[in-house]
């Protein structure tokens, strides 16, 4: 049984409320050097068709050779997912004309796919709130492997169609996931679970801006306790930003459609992010039947486990799917988990540092080389680092500031050297990339801690002497007065004054 | 010396009683007079001089390639074969030059082969006439021979005698002709439902189609990739064996067991036989010949031991299996007595003659008529005028392109099979149809394992209901008709994957040839071909005397009767 979503919706007080529901077809590239069923390179933005072999243009006469390195990140993928991985598997013809679909049929797994029955776990925050985080699971209902088409580029003003074969036959996993979530941000965050799932185990980089990974939306509304409504697809959603808006639009659109007394009409839909709307598509009149058939010129596709693996077997030809198993690498779930007992960080903080690209690696590496304890770290790479990189749009392998010097920073600030308000200043002067040490900036702007005790105490007396009331006060017994005294010298020496010390020298200053 | 076997004539090659060149120049020189045969579609003098050339130097050296080096091949129309026309005798692909060498065509170059040109066939393989092609009909070489002359009465007088030829069967009929009438030493044909074996029976010559995954189809333009197989078309079974043996080179001998096992499961595949692992290792060793093609995955895998034909001399052990349903209605009485008498033959000769059941053999040509028309369907889906090709010049919309493209680029019966197939692929027809075929395809198939298995060694069937009848009788029937009635005994060794063989066995009351079928168990060509060769020792076949030839041509025949073998 599927969940129960939790967001019912109302529009209008005086009318029942709607259950939005919402599963997803994921087109996910796999990380290949060739294509899925050629010797073809698979490059992005590689000159139009240099990327073609004799099958992908489907010369008369080629037949498909499946390359092993797709099935191994296909059952990578189905395991991660905890799916069942088929043992054999069949691959399917898909018919349509279409100019970028040179065979006039796409090779996929339409009857049995090479995993099913997966499930899939992602958190998301209630009310953005870091520290309301759920967990969730979406089913997986199958992953398929199949081809990828060539792009069309229709060019109106000479009404002319050119097409380019170099994508043709690139390999994909279709993730089909059930219809488990009930909106935008939780359709969102069960695809960002997946990118870092697909990223983490190289399946595919994911990479939704280069067309990685694309994502159809079935979005459909209807009544608490009566059955599903009328669903429509949004395709080729491009980002999760959009990904959110077109799903939460789109069950906007039906309610108010239903509400307004109007049906909603199984269809095709794009999102126009420009308009931040769905629109329906042109491109298909009326429903396609797609005359499936078995692809004839490929076997089935048998996959083998240690019990199985027949004995004096070429191990080039065969995949294991337990070898597979023992090497898969830390899933982003195990990572998170991994992170807060290691550092003893929160677990909102591990989310963060996992879900951003980069990142954990980068604190990682900052812990690695600094004695600050990983959980003021955290502090460091959560508040200033993090929001620095946002404001700027970048990832934390784009940052001005590398781990080392980040590293050597906090160093300065732990052993004393700078106070933590110094360290903030060098912060934002290594931000702007001009290629100095941290130590550099300190000497350069003066802001090392005075460790002249003698300075330190005649700094401390003037600010004694000037400041008879206070003193007064403090005599009196009022004893948080003398934060006011630590903070004018910290002013009076601009920052370069360690607090704990200063309050030592006047406590015993005023004591005498 | 061109009537002489391959094997013979490889032989005089290595003895220097014929240089390649001269011998490609007699084929080409009898190429030309035989025009009339319309045997092939292209000639491709040039390419074959220059690759007969080259073998010369090859045999001035030395060292030959083999057996093949040197003996001029012909190929049907729709081999790919680079920087020569494929045209498949569609308007669609005239004029089309592939890139690429079709596994096959690219083995018989490597071993020294010279290829003379592309034969004519039904237009994509659809037939079994080679009537229905864009370049016109093959015409049986014996129409000319003295056999036919002589027993023929002409119907009347008025009647111009051209009338009278008869068809070459098909549809790999103009390979079958070339062999026939001597122009080449053997020839590639395709065999999907009896192509190679049909008009190898109507052309007196030995047409062997191996099982399905012994040969690569790699380049091969598909008609039904599941039933598809290279088919191999010579003088004699000797030289069919020398063939494969250079297609092939090594005959499947380690796990026949494994197979046993998977043919029998009962997985519902639409594989006969299951074939288990298909990555391809890149390290394919050019010059080791393997039946494994890394470019066709439903070819066999297993290692391959090399193999010669042995003579048989005792065939007392043999376990001869006449299946009663091949006696179909329609069979003609001469055809039903030569099948009987071989029946005979190799039961005075002590062999073990049963007769069989093949109980689901009625069901076949319906099940084969919509497994093939779906995928002929789908294969066609890539003929949309955008890559290469025929493309119209209606540029209303891609879609009208597409439309116009496939009208004007196919023929009446190749859009009509089409149409049935996405019939029979539409969501509500695939399980009532398609689904049912695989099903009986199944059950087909397992009749020949079940048979196979009670002892039988090798089937002995006819293989067309007649001898073969001229042009104008033929086409009195459609299409569709006529491969109904020409596929019905041979098409099921396609359905279960079997190796199958023609062997000419005699002449028909009107002096033209009668063949039999020799159906044998998976990957055990050598046991089909042994048998085969002793009968065909039996028969004695007589060979073709082509009279009217010997009008048409340069005085080639005549020429070569002092150094001719015969």
């Amino acid at each position: 049984m599927p969940p129960v979503c939790w967001k019912f919706i109302k529009l209008h007080e005086n009318l029942a409320p709607w259950v939005p529901v919402v599963g997803l077809e994921i087109h996910a590239q796999i990380t290949s050097n060739s294509k899925l069923f050629s010797g073809s390179q698979v490059q992005f933005a590689a000159p139009p068709n240099s990327l073609v072999s004799f099958f992908d243009a489907s010369l008369p006469g080629t037949l498909p050779v499946l390359n092993r390195r797709c099935v191994e990140a296909a059952v990578m993928t189905g395991l991660a997912l905890n799916c069942t991985i088929n043992k054999k598997s069949l691959f399917d013809r898909k018919h349509y004309f279409y100019a970028d679909l040179p065979a006039g049929y796409q090779i996929t797994q339409q009857r049995v796919p090479i995993a099913v029955n997966g499930s899939l776990s992602y958190s998301l925050c209630i009310d953005n709130k870091m520290s309301q985080m759920v967990t969730k699971t979406v089913r997986i209902k199958q992953i398929q492997l199949e081809q990828d088409s060539g792009k069309s580029l229709h060019d109106d003003a000479r009404s002319q169609t050119l097409v380019d074969l170099n994508r043709a036959g690139v390999g994909l996993m279709e993730v089909v996931m059930e219809p488990d979530m009930c909106c935008g941000e939780e359709a969102a965050a069960a695809v960002r679970e997946l990118q870092l799932i697909l990223q983490t185990l190289g399946s595919s980089q994911a990479i939704m801006a280069e067309g990685q990974l694309r994502v159809d939306a079935n979005v459909s509304v209807h009544h608490p306790g009566e059955p599903y409504g009328v669903r429509t697809e949004v395709k080729n959603i491009n980002s999760i930003r959009f990904l959110t808006k077109a799903v939460d639009y789109e069950i906007q659109r039906q309610i108010k459609e239903l509400e307004n007394g109007g049906t909603v009409v199984n269809e095709t839909r794009a999102f126009d992010s420009k308009l931040g709307c769905t629109v329906p598509m042109r491109d298909k009149e009326g429903k396609q039947d797609y005359r499936f058939m078995p692809e004839p010129n490929l076997p089935p596709l048998i996959l083998y486990d240690a019990k199985s693996l027949p004995a004096n077997v070429n191990h080039q030809q065969v995949v294991n799917i337990d070898w597979i198993h023992e090497r898969l690498p830390d899933l982003p779930s195990v990572k998170r988990a991994k992170l807060v007992e290691l550092y003893g960080i929160l677990p909102e903080h591990s989310f963060t540092l996992v879900n951003e690209d980069g990142l954990m690696e980068f604190f990682e590496d900052v812990v690695k080389r600094t004695q600050m304890k990983p959980k003021k770290v955290i502090g460091w790479i959560l508040s200033d680092l993090l929001s620095h990189l946002k404001q700027h749009s970048l990832t934390a392998n784009e940052s001005p500031i590398s781990s080392f010097l980040l590293a050597d920073l906090l160093n300065l600030l732990e052993n004393g050297d700078i106070s933590s308000s110094a360290a903030k200043q060098v912060f934002e002067e290594l931000w702007k990339g001009e290629g100095k040490t941290p130590l550099e900036i300190v000497k350069e702007k003066q802001l090392e801690l005075i460790q002249d005790q003698e300075e330190l105490e005649q700094i401390c007396q003037a600010v004694i002497d000037e400041r008879e009331k206070e003193v007064m006060a403090i005599k009196e017994g009022n004893k948080k007065v003398i934060n006011k005294l630590i903070g004018l010298v910290r002013k009076a020496t601009r920052g370069r004054a360690n607090p704990l010390l200063v309050k030592q020298i006047l406590e015993k200053k005023l004591s005498e | 010396m061109l009537r002489a076997s391959l094997r013979q004539i490889s032989a005089a090659l290595k003895e220097g009683q014929i240089t390649p060149t001269e011998l490609c120049q007699r084929c080409l020189a009898l190429v030309r007079s035989t025009q009339f045969l319309n045997a092939y579609i292209t000639v491709a003098e040039e390419t074959a001089l220059k690759q007969a050339e080259e073998s010369e130097k090859r045999y001035q050296r030395g060292q030959p390639l083999g057996e093949l080096d040197g003996i001029p091949i012909a190929v049907k129309d729709n081999f790919n074969t680079a920087g020569i026309e494929t045209t498949c005798a569609s308007n669609m692909l005239k004029g089309y030059i592939s890139p690429y060498n079709a596994t096959v065509v690219q083995k018989l170059l490597d071993q020294g082969a010279v290829l003379l040109g592309k034969t004519n066939l039904d237009e994509f393989a659809m037939g079994s006439g080679s009537t229905d092609g864009v370049f016109g009909p093959v015409r049986n070489p014996w129409s000319y021979s003295r056999q036919y002359k002589e027993k023929s009465i002409p119907r009347s007088d008025s009647e111009p005698e051209n009338s009278n030829w008869v068809i070459a069967g098909g549809s790999s009929g103009g390979s079958a002709a070339a062999v026939s009438a001597f122009t080449c030493f053997a020839a590639l044909g395709s065999d999907t439902g009896g192509s190679t074996r049909n008009p190898a029976a109507h052309c007196g010559v030995v047409g062997l189609k191996p099982t399905y995954g012994l040969i690569s189809r790699h380049g091969l333009i598909p008609l039904v990739n599941s039933m598809d197989v290279p088919g191999i078309l010579t003088r004699c079974v000797d030289d069919a064996a020398v063939v494969l043996g250079i297609t092939t080179t090594y005959i499947f001998v380690c796990s026949m067991s494994l197979f046993r096992r998977l043919s029998q499961s009962k997985l519902n595949s639409i594989y006969p036989i299951y074939i288990f692992l298909f990555f391809s290792v890149s390290c394919h060793v050019s010059g080791s010949l393997a039946g494994h093609d890394p470019k066709d995955s439903t070819t066999v895998q297993d290692i391959f031991q090399p193999f010669a034909l042995p003579t048989l001399t005792d065939v007392s052990k043999l376990s001869i299996g006449i299946p009663k349903e091949y006696h179909v209605p329609g069979l003609s009485s001469e055809i039903l007595a030569v099948w009987s008498k071989a029946a005979d033959l190799f039961k005075n000769a002590g062999a073990k003659v049963v007769e069989v059941s093949l109980p689901h053999t009625h069901y076949s040509i319906v099940c084969y008529h919509v497994l093939c028309t779906a995928e002929v369907a789908s294969n066609m889906a890539r003929f949309d005028g955008l890559e290469y090709g025929h493309r119209s010049d209606m540029s209303k919309s891609t879609e009208s392109m597409y439309a116009a493209t496939r009208r004007e680029g196919f023929s009446d019966v190749v859009r009509g099979r089409i149409l049935s197939g996405n019939y029979f692929l539409l969501k509500q027809n695939y399980e009532d149809y398609f689904v049912k075929a695989q099903k009986v395809r199944r059950l087909i198939a397992n009749d020949f394992v079940k048979v196979f298995g009670s002892g039988i060694d090798i089937l002995l069937t006819p293989i067309t209901l007649s001898d073969a009848i001229p042009y104008v009788e033929f086409i009195k029937e459609d299409n569709r008709t006529r491969s109904t009635q020409d596929d019905i005994l041979t098409q099921a060794a396609n359905m279960a994957g079997l190796p199958a063989v023609n062997v000419p066995t005699a002449l028909s009351e009107r002096g033209l040839p009668i063949g039999l079928q020799f159906i044998g168990r998976s990957f055990q060509e050598k046991q089909l071909l042994t048998v085969a060769k002793w009968f065909e020792k039996q028969v004695q076949f007589p060979m073709i005397q082509l009279e009217e030839v010997k009008k048409h041509d340069d005085g080639v025949l005549q020429h070569q009767k002092s150094a001719s073998f015969s």
